[in-house]
C-alpha cells in the first residue's frame, strides 16, 4: 500500500536503545559468517515487467546478512522500522504527496525501536534476510525484500 | 454583486449566532462550466441540519428541476457535523446560472458562467504540451544553450518561441496562491480550478478521496461523443503522476496511484507512455506497487493494447501499426535529457533503451494520426520540475530543450494542414533566475568570487553541440550562472552535478528538519548556504509566478494577454467544438 497515512497506526515500541548501544549490540550478534549482500546483486533481471531474485539472495533467505546503504527519511525520530535505499533520498516519501519510493529498497525492521539518523547517513545493517512479496499489517507497506531482527550501525 | 452575496452570508451567519461557516456549493462561484459536460453538484450545509431545513434553488427554480434529475440529501454525512445534497453526473445548457443555497437565515450564492461552443468545429487535432514548471529562465537558458548567443542575439529561436500566439497564464488553485503540478494540470484538462494534490475533483469535506464532488476530463468528455476521435496522454514521468493522471482521474489525493491506474483503465486512452510500470503489476509479482491481485498489464493486453516496454518495442509497434500502446518504460520516472545523452547516470544501467519525450511523440502521432475524427494528444516533459525540486538546473534546462524539441515534431506534423492546434504551456512555475556567468578564470577562491555579474557576464563555452540542439560539455570553465530562489539549507557547488542528479538537502536526525547534504558541501567553490524555506523543506518549491504560454494553428489566436489557467481548457474545448451533448 502506498502512504495511507502509517504514521496514524504504527504504534510506539516500548524499548528504546540509543545508538552506541545498538552498533555494540550488532556485533556481538552477528557472527563472522554473515554475509555481506549489495543493492547491485539483490535482483538477477530488473525489468518493467517484474524483477527475479538473485540467486545469491534467493540462496541467503532466512539467514544472516550484512547491507550498506543509507536510511531513508524516518516517519519519526525513533521507530523500528526504515527504509534502507541505494542512494541517499532527496526526498521523504512519507511526507510528501508528489514522491515515491524507489524500487529498489529494502525494508528493515529492528530488533527494537532505535533512534534513527540522518538521512543522509550510510549505516551498516545486519540481520535476517526475508524476500517475497509481503504487506506489513501495521503500515500497510509491500516490500519485497525486508531485513528482519536487525540492528544497525553508521557505516 | 457577488462580493455584496458573500458578504451578506458572512453577515447572516453573525446575526443568526451559529457557527461562521456558510454553506458551500460545488461547482464553486465564477465556475465555467462547458455546455453539455458532467460535474457533481454538492451544497454542503453546517451543523448537519435536516433536509426541511435547507432549500436550494438555481435561477430561482428548485435545483433538482433545473437539473431535470431528482437531488439526493444526506443528513450528517459520513457521520461528519454537516449535511449533504448531490447530484452526481449532472450537466447544464449554456447559460448563466445563479445558484442559491439557504439554511435558516443564511443565504450562500455562486455563479456558474456554462458555456457554447461553436459549430463548426474548427480543430481536428489538439496536441497540448505541457512543461512542468517550465519557467521564463528555463525557456531562455535552453535558447542559450541549444541555439547559442552572439552579440546580445540569439543564434536561432526556440520551436515553442516560433508560434504566433502568446498569453500570460496565472496558476493558482482554489485554496493557495502556490499550485502542484495535480491542481493545475486539472485546470487545463477540465476547465475546473481545484486544490491542491486534487484531480478532477472539487474539494469537498468527503473523507474518501475518490469520493469528492468530481468534474469530467477532456479525455471522457472525448471518449463520450466522439467515438472516432483518439487520446494520446504521453510523458516522462510516471503515468500515474498527477499532468498525465489529470487526462482521466478523479481524486481529492494524487498519489492514489493504484486507483490511478484504473481509472486509466476505465478512460482507455488510445495512446498511454511514460514510467511508473509497478502500479500495473499484481501484487505477487516482485517489483510490484500494488496492494491487490489486479494485473493490468494483462487487462490492457485483452483490451486490445500493444505492450511496449523498450523504445525498440515502442517503434516496432509503430511499425507493425499498432492503434493503442500502453509504453511503460522505467519502474519509476523515464530518465531526463541529461543522463538519457550526457552522463549516463540515474537509471541508464538498468533501463537502456528508453524513448526519450521527443521519440515518444513522434510514435504517439504516427499511431493518432490516422483517426478519422482526430486526435487530443497532451505531452508532458516532466522532470523539469523534477530537476528544479532537485536544483539542478542543467537537467532541467536539458529538458526543456527536449520539450523543444517534441514541440518541433508536433509542428513538422501539423506543417501546412491548418488543422491541428498546438499549445506549449508549463504548469506552474519555480522561483529560477539566470544572474550572469560564472567563469573559473576570474581571480578569488570563492563561488561568489567566479560570478560575473552585467558587464562581466560573459557568453559561456559550453561544448559544441550535436544535431539535436544539445550542448556536448556543460562542466566548462564558463558556466550560466542560474539560482534559485527557494531552497533548504544546501550546498551550492557551482558546476554541474555529473554523477547523478542533484540531492540538495537530507532530513536531519530529528527526522523533520532537513540539512545540506554534505555530499556537495566540499570541492573547490562548494558554498554553504542556509535555506530561505521552512525547515521540513527538503527541496525548492514551486512560485506563484505567472508563466508563459505559446500555441499556434486554429483557435490559437483566443491567446493573447492574461488569462487563467481554466481558459486553456476553454480554447480546447473551443476549438474542437466539445460543446452540447
Amino acid at each position: 500500500m502506498r502512504r495511507r497515512s502509517p504514521i496514524a497506526t504504527i504504534t510506539r515500541r516500548e524499548a528504546v536503545l540509543g545508538l552506541a548501544a545498538v552498533g555494540l549490540f550488532d556485533r556481538a550478534a552477528m557472527a563472522a559468517d554473515t554475509e555481506t549482500i549489495a543493492f547491485d546483486g539483490l535482483y538477477k533481471s530488473f525489468g518493467v515487467l517484474g524483477f527475479e531474485f538473485s540467486d545469491r539472495v534467493t540462496a541467503l533467505r532466512g539467514k544472516a546478512v550484512r547491507m550498506v546503504g543509507y536510511m531513508a527519511p524516518p516517519l519519526k525520530p525513533e521507530s523500528h522500522f526504515f527504509v534502507l535505499t541505494r542512494e541517499p533520498l532527496a526526498i521523504c516519501p512519507f511526507c510528501q504527496s508528489d514522491a515515491d519510493w524507489p524500487v529498489d529498497i529494502v525494508v528493515v525492521f529492528m530488533k527494537n525501536e532505535t533512534a534513527m539518523v540522518s538521512a543522509g547517513r550510510k549505516v551498516v545493517v545486519t540481520g535476517r534476510l526475508e524476500i517475497g512479496s509481503a504487506t506489513d499489517a501495521e503500515t500497510g507497506f509491500v516490500s519485497q525484500i525486508r531485513i528482519a531482527d536487525a540492528g544497525f550501525s553508521l557505516a | 454583486m457577488r462580493a455584496y452575496h458573500w458578504l451578506a452570508a458572512i453577515l447572516a451567519a453573525g446575526v443568526a449566532g451559529g457557527s461562521a461557516a456558510a454553506q458551500t456549493i460545488y461547482p464553486i462561484d465564477r465556475a465555467e462550466i462547458l455546455e453539455g459536460s458532467r460535474f457533481d453538484f454538492k451544497v454542503e450545509f453546517p451543523n448537519a441540519p435536516t433536509s426541511a431545513d435547507v432549500n436550494v434553488t438555481i435561477n430561482g427554480k428548485p435545483a433538482a428541476e433545473v437539473l431535470g434529475r431528482p437531488t439526493n440529501f444526506i443528513q450528517s454525512e459520513e457521520g461528519q457535523k454537516h449535511s449533504a445534497l448531490w447530484l452526481r453526473g449532472a450537466s447544464l445548457p449554456a447559460g448563466r446560472y445563479v445558484v442559491e443555497a439557504t439554511q435558516g437565515d443564511n443565504k450562500a450564492t455562486v455563479n456558474w458562467d456554462v458555456f457554447a461552443t461553436a459549430q463548426p468545429r474548427r480543430a481536428k487535432n489538439v496536441i497540448l504540451f505541457i512543461g512542468d514548471g517550465m519557467s521564463v529562465a528555463n525557456r531562455t537558458a535552453a535558447r542559450i544553450l541549444s541555439k547559442g548567443w552572439k552579440e546580445g542575439k540569439y543564434d536561432g529561436e526556440l520551436a515553442m518561441d516560433d508560434m504566433p500566439n502568446m498569453a500570460l497564464i496565472s496558476t493558482s488553485g482554489t485554496d493557495s496562491i502556490v499550485t502542484d503540478s495535480a491542481n493545475s494540470a486539472s485546470a487545463y484538462t477540465t476547465g475546473h480550478k481545484s486544490c491542491v494534490n486534487a484531480l478532477g475533483i472539487y474539494c469537498a469535506k468527503n473523507a474518501l478521496t475518490l469520493d469528492h464532488p468530481k468534474v469530467e476530463t477532456i479525455s471522457e468528455i472525448i471518449k463520450r461523443h466522439r467515438t472516432g476521435m483518439a487520446i494520446g496522454v504521453v510523458t516522462n514521468s510516471e503515468i500515474e503522476d498527477a499532468t498525465p493522471a489529470s487526462m482521466i482521474a478523479h481524486t481529492r489525493r494524487r498519489s492514489d496511484y493504484n486507483d490511478i491506474v484504473k481509472m486509466f483503465f476505465d478512460v482507455k486512452p488510445d495512446v498511454i507512455m511514460g514510467g511508473g510500470s509497478p502500479n500495473f503489476l499484481p501484487k505477487s509479482t516482485p517489483g510490484t506497487k500494488r496492494t491487490d491481485d489486479l494485473d493490468f498489464i494483462a487487462k490492457f493486453k485483452e483490451a486490445g493494447y500493444t505492450l511496449a516496454t523498450t523504445k525498440t518495442e515502442m517503434n516496432a509497434a509503430v511499425t507493425g501499426g499498432a492503434k493503442k500502446l500502453l509504453g511503460l518504460y522505467n519502474t519509476s520516472n523515464i530518465d531526463g535529457a541529461f543522463d538519457l545523452r550526457l552522463a549516463k547516470k540515474g537509471s541508464i544501467a538498468k533501463f537502456p533503451d528508453q524513448p526519450d519525450v521527443v521519440e515518444q511523440t513522434k510514435a504517439a502521432i504516427e499511431m493518432l494520426k490516422g483517426a478519422e475524427d482526430g486526435f487530443f494528444l497532451m505531452v508532458e516533459s516532466a522532470r523539469i520540475d523534477k530537476y528544479s525540486h532537485s536544483l539542478d538546473w542543467e537537467r532541467s534546462v536539458f529538458d526543456t530543450i527536449m520539450l523543444d524539441n517534441a514541440v518541433k515534431v508536433a509542428k513538422d506534423f501539423a506543417g501546412e494542414r491548418n488543422d491541428t492546434l498546438i499549445i506549449v504551456v508549463p504548469d506552474h512555475a519555480h522561483a529560477v533566475s539566470i544572474i550572469g556567468t560564472y567563469d573559473d578564470d576570474r581571480p578569488g577562491q570563492l563561488l561568489r568570487d567566479k560570478l560575473g555579474t552585467y558587464a562581466d557576464s560573459v557568453p559561456p563555452n559550453y561544448g559544441p553541440r550535436d544535431a539535436d540542439g544539445y550542448p556536448t560539455k556543460v562542466d566548462t570553465s564558463r558556466r550560466l550562472a542560474v539560482v534559485y530562489g527557494s531552497y533548504p539549507d544546501t550546498c551550492d557547488t557551482g558546476r554541474p552535478a555529473m554523477d547523478g542528479e542533484r540531492v540538495p538537502a537530507v532530513k536531519g536526525p530529528d527526522g523533520k528538519t532537513n540539512i545540506a547534504n554534505e555530499k556537495d558541501c566540499t570541492g573547490p567553490l562548494a558554498t554553504r548556504k542556509t535555506g530561505n524555506l521552512p525547515f521540513d523543506a527538503n527541496s525548492g518549491v514551486h512560485s506563484a509566478d505567472d508563466v508563459i504560454l505559446t500555441a499556434m494553428g486554429p483557435g490559437a489566436e483566443k491567446f493573447r494577454g492574461h488569462k487563467p489557467n481554466t481558459y486553456v481548457f476553454r480554447v480546447m474545448a473551443e476549438a474542437l467544438a466539445l460543446g452540447g451533448k
